[in-house]
């Protein structure tokens, strides 16, 4: 019996092991092929060492217009998703009213429709509409996207909140604002931090909405996109693999964070909520 | 100016909070959703632009004309998630209930590959399972693939492309089911003369089949609208809906057939919601969103 368990443990360590190894595959190529000494156009074959195109990663003008566009898109429209999103999330969680239940099922519809369909059908209303396409309806399109992420990852930390605190600062007299910037916004901090990296991180990986209502502006993956056809350049590999750190390093530090806040529950908390629901895109 | 009481402003809070998000959506969401049924029902052509006509010829022709392609999609996604659930079971399962300290650094690692851009990712495999690669080399060596096969270009690059893709959708829900068991119930089996199998099958998989639902449909849903893998890691043969509503939409500017498309991809969508929502509720689905 004793012997079976460990064996049935060991198999299973084995499975995830080569089930996790296999998820870093692709990923491990992009690194290497960031290092790769490549001829000509394309970057296929490995070709040996160099470090050239670490020093010049922004070499081609348009990758790097593209993703200063990806930024800018990706900071505005997190700041304005995750704002709109954490205050229906407070909403939903904290007050009953009618019609909850329904606009609970109401923003999880975004999150259950295709991209293809949402891009397609926000593009026809701004045709309707007569709106040019560009850098605003790009903000508009991860504004909207975001906010049920922003939502569901928001919704999670409130619901492990305890209430009373905020019952208690209102009690000795504290206003509904107060008590919202000095109780409630402390404790769902990280709830709230977690969910503007995980929009952040959507917002920069779109391609598929981004396409159908980016008109003539170029955003990172876009630029992907185009290059598919003629060769990746290897400095897009240099500029995937930084934002990989980058993301890495914005991770550790909302850990160290949440541990130095000696919250250790939590850290627990935390991860899913970071890991939740990742890339749609 | 009247001051409204406590209990009167504690009323209208809510919806003072909802509002700013809630119009966002309705405008940018919910309106476009349905604009998508006027315009399906539009006629004309790319020159002389469309009106509206009641043209329910639309649909009928979407279906005759692009049926393959529908059917296509479901089976790929089918596929993709079946896929999933067999990696992702045993990952989960392991995480949940025997990875203890390394808990939160495993789950870690099932989302960091994903923080790379999911074209950047795609185009990797591309390259990995290229004609000249190294892995279509050995496979050739050891015979799996013929001497003049391909594995780039092929349904079934398309769908491991698609599994590869959507696994954390269907790993995260499974983990946060299996997480959530109270493990006593589990000993109580075992202490009843359950085998450890008899346990599984009669406790575990029951009480984590909602996880096992919402997984699948989370990862159903974005692999049925994909067209970004079919476009990259197949040919025109390996097709979806989302390629054809893709291409009607930006190149070929048939916007009443794209829009048609879209609508009956949606309905499908919520079909199978529907069907989720009345065996398990939309509780569970939500909160696996979440996860």
């Amino acid at each position: 019996m004793k012997r079976t368990d460990r064996a049935r443990t060991w198999a299973l360590g084995i499975w995830s092991t080569a089930a996790l190894l296999y998820l870093f595959i692709p990923i491990f190529i992009v690194v290497l092929f960031s290092f790769n000494n490549n001829k000509g156009r394309f970057n296929f074959t490995w070709h040996g060492f160099t470090w050239r195109h670490w020093a010049h990663p922004f070499s081609n003008p348009d990758l790097a217009t593209a993703l200063k566009n990806s930024l800018e898109i990706a900071a505005i429209s997190t700041v304005i998703a995750t704002a709109l999103g954490t205050f229906m999330a407070l909403a939903l969680v904290r007050y009953g009213f009618r019609g909850r239940g329904a606009t609970d099922m109401f923003v999880f519809l975004p999150l259950a429709t295709p991209e293809v369909v949402l891009g397609a059908a926000l593009l026809a209303l701004f045709l309707t509409l007569n709106v040019n396409t560009g850098f605003v309806t790009i903000v508009i399109a991860h504004v909207m996207f975001n906010i049920s992420y922003v939502v569901v990852t928001v919704k999670a930390r409130l619901e492990g909140m305890d209430q009373y605190i905020e019952e208690a600062a209102m009690d000795l007299g504290a206003g509904v604002w107060a008590t919202f910037w000095r109780v409630t916004l402390p404790v769902i901090a990280p709830g709230v931090a977690s969910a503007a990296l995980l929009a952040a991180a959507l917002s920069v990986d779109d391609y598929v909405i981004t396409s159908f209502n980016a008109g003539q502006t170029l955003t990172f993956p876009l630029f992907i996109f185009g290059a598919t056809r003629q060769g990746v350049p290897p400095e897009v590999n240099v500029l995937a693999t930084g934002l990989l750190f980058v993301v890495l390093i914005l991770l550790a530090l909302n850990v160290v964070v949440q541990r130095a806040r000696g919250r250790r529950e939590a850290a627990v908390a935390a991860v899913p909520a970071v890991v939740g629901a990742p890339a749609n895109a | 100016m009247l001051r409204l009481s406590l209990r009167r402003r504690r009323q209208l809070l809510p919806y003072l909070f909802l509002g700013p998000g809630l119009v966002w959506l309705v405008v940018f969401f919910l309106i476009p959703i349905l604009n998508q049924s006027y315009v399906s029902l539009e006629s004309g052509n790319a020159d002389i632009g469309y009106s509206f006509s009641w043209n329910w010829s639309v649909y009928s022709d979407a279906v005759s004309s692009y049926h393959t392609q529908f059917t296509r999609s479901l089976i790929y996604a089918g596929a993709a998630t079946v896929i999933d659930l067999i990696i992702a079971f045993p990952l989960a399962y392991f995480i949940a209930f025997k990875a203890g300290r390394l808990r939160n650094f495993m789950l870690l690692l099932i989302v960091l590959p994903f923080f790379t851009s999911y074209l950047v990712r795609t185009v990797s495999w591309q390259l990995i399972l290229s004609d000249n690669g190294w892995v279509v080399d050995r496979l050739r060596d050891v015979g799996l693939v013929s001497s003049n096969g391909r594995l780039l270009a092929t349904s079934t690059a398309v769908i491991a492309g698609i599994a590869y893709n959507f696994l954390p959708f269907m790993a995260l829900p499974l983990y946060v089911s299996l997480e959530k068991i109270d493990r006593r119930l589990i000993e109580a089996a075992t202490d009843l003369y359950a085998s450890r199998a008899t346990a599984f099958r009669k406790v575990t998989l029951p009480l984590a089949l909602p996880g096992v639902f919402a997984g699948s449909l989370l990862t159903f849903i974005p692999a049925v609208g994909d067209y970004i893998n079919a476009l990259l890691l197949g040919t025109p043969n390996q097709y979806m809906i989302g390629n054809v509503i893709q291409s009607k939409f930006l190149n070929i500017l048939d916007y009443p057939s794209a829009a048609a498309l879209s609508f009956m991809l949606m309905g499908v969508i919520l079909i199978g919601i529907a069907i989720y929502a009345r065996l398990l509720g939309t509780r569970s689905l939500t909160e696996a969103a979440a996860a």
